[in-house]
């Protein structure tokens, strides 16, 4: 479903990895590690579509991926309903009851989204995964600002209506989800630093 | 794209929203003319195209960094382009949000605020229409111009020196049919000249738009 091959991206115009080649099944999500600044981000972001590759390809089918990142999208004079029945209608569906129930969202649906705790924000950024219907996630540091039951709730939803409704995800996590899904390392792949073709190297 | 634009519009009149902030600013401006100038109608009635066309032009202005400064900085725009709408459909459904807020009212007041100017009376109805044919052309223009400078710290400045030069055909046709209304003589072709621009700016600039947009999303 999510076919990666022989990557390589640049953060910024200078190469941060290379060789990133892994394939994910319906079902089968994959756990992205490494250090701050190894470059999950720019990897997430290049699958996404966001930033063109250096060289290599990502294959999955056109128009299932889906993007989440450390800002939620959320607009704060926005109702949490309203939040979400935008991005459903941006991707022509409604939002399903089971939305607010699997991220605990029902007793805060007519708050204002700017009066909501950064983690109750993150839970309602995190519930748009679950109204958009996108099958293929890249998620770059879902839990944070969650608590430890908010985080067993997302991986409950991962795992129970994405992953097992045959979606798949790649997620860069720093925590421990509860989620038996294999790690990457990212350390390996760090792009030598000769490495040409992102700055302009003529130039320096 | 109908979603977005509600969104907006829904956005526009909720607290912070920034509706009627243009409205307002395009009524003191006009207002503070005559103290400027002095209430003499031998020296307002000619000036009071010009001024109403300039006036509006800095009232659109004044809200076109929210353009998409909003979205970016609570990451809806990464979200939006990853989304199945077409960032050209963005782009132009940000431009239409953006004249309903700005360039709609201040059109529909505009001849109200001829009447403080002393406008001549042939003039009122050419005013009205060439702020309706033009005013869409600022919107359009200010958008493309939000999108080359979103995420850039200050970009608001830079943003009035990028687009004011890119208004000045608007500017200079729409105000010479204003005049030539109230001359009597024949408004055909600087109205159809502000026409040409707005359908040429609606034609063009979502796709400019929307390649500003993805370059500095990268």
């Amino acid at each position: 479903m999510l076919q990666v091959t022989d990557l390589r991206c640049a953060r910024g115009g200078v190469p941060v990895l290379e060789r990133v080649s892994f394939a994910l099944n319906p079902g089968e999500a994959l756990i992205l590690r490494g250090p701050n600044g190894v470059g999950k981000t720019t990897l997430l972001r290049t699958m996404a579509g966001l930033q063109p590759p250096l060289s290599g390809s990502v294959d999955y089918p056109e128009g299932s991926g889906a993007y989440a990142s450390h800002a939620d999208g959320i607009k704060s004079a926005l109702t949490v309903t309203e939040n979400l029945t935008f991005w459903a209608q941006i991707h022509d569906r409604s939002v399903p009851e089971t939305a607010y129930a699997a991220f605990d969202l029902h007793d805060l649906r007519d708050r204002l989204a700017g009066t909501l705790s950064a983690g109750q924000k993150r839970r309602l950024g995190l519930a748009r995964l679950a109204v958009i219907g996108r099958s293929v996630l890249f998620l770059d540091e879902p839990t944070v600002s969650l608590d430890n039951f908010s985080v067993r709730m997302f991986a409950d939803w991962m795992r129970d209506a994405h992953l097992g409704q045959g979606g798949c995800a790649v997620i860069a996590t720093h925590i421990d989800l509860g989620l038996d899904v294999p790690a990457l390392d990212l350390t390996p792949y760090i792009a030598a630093a000769d490495a040409d073709g992102g700055a302009d190297a003529a130039f320096l | 794209m109908i979603a977005l634009l509600l969104r907006d519009l829904r956005l526009s009149v909720r607290a912070g929203g920034g509706f009627g902030l243009g409205l307002a600013f395009f009524l003191i401006v006009v207002v503070l003319v005559p103290f400027g100038v002095g209430p003499d109608r031998v020296i307002l009635t000619p000036i009071a195209p010009g001024i109403l066309w300039v006036a509006a032009l800095l009232a659109a202005l004044l809200s076109l960094d929210r353009i998409f400064a909003l979205d970016f900085e609570d990451g809806s725009l990464p979200l939006l382009a990853t989304a199945p709408i077409p960032l050209e459909g963005v782009a132009l459904s940000k431009a239409v949000s953006h004249w309903i807020t700005t360039g709609l009212p201040l059109t529909c007041v505009a001849p109200l605020l001829g009447f403080f100017l002393n406008m001549a009376p042939g003039a009122y109805v050419w005013l009205l229409a060439s702020l309706a044919l033009g005013a869409p052309a600022l919107s359009m223009i200010g958008t493309f111009g939000a999108a080359l400078t979103v995420g850039l710290r200050r970009g608001g400045l830079l943003l009035s020196l990028l687009v004011l030069p890119l208004y000045i055909p608007t500017l200079m046709f729409g105000a010479e049919a204003v005049r030539r209304g109230a001359d009597g003589s024949g408004v055909t072709a600087p109205l159809m000249l502000v026409g040409v621009i707005t359908l040429g700016c609606f034609a063009l600039l979502p796709f400019a738009t929307a390649a500003a947009l993805r370059i500095n999303l990268r």
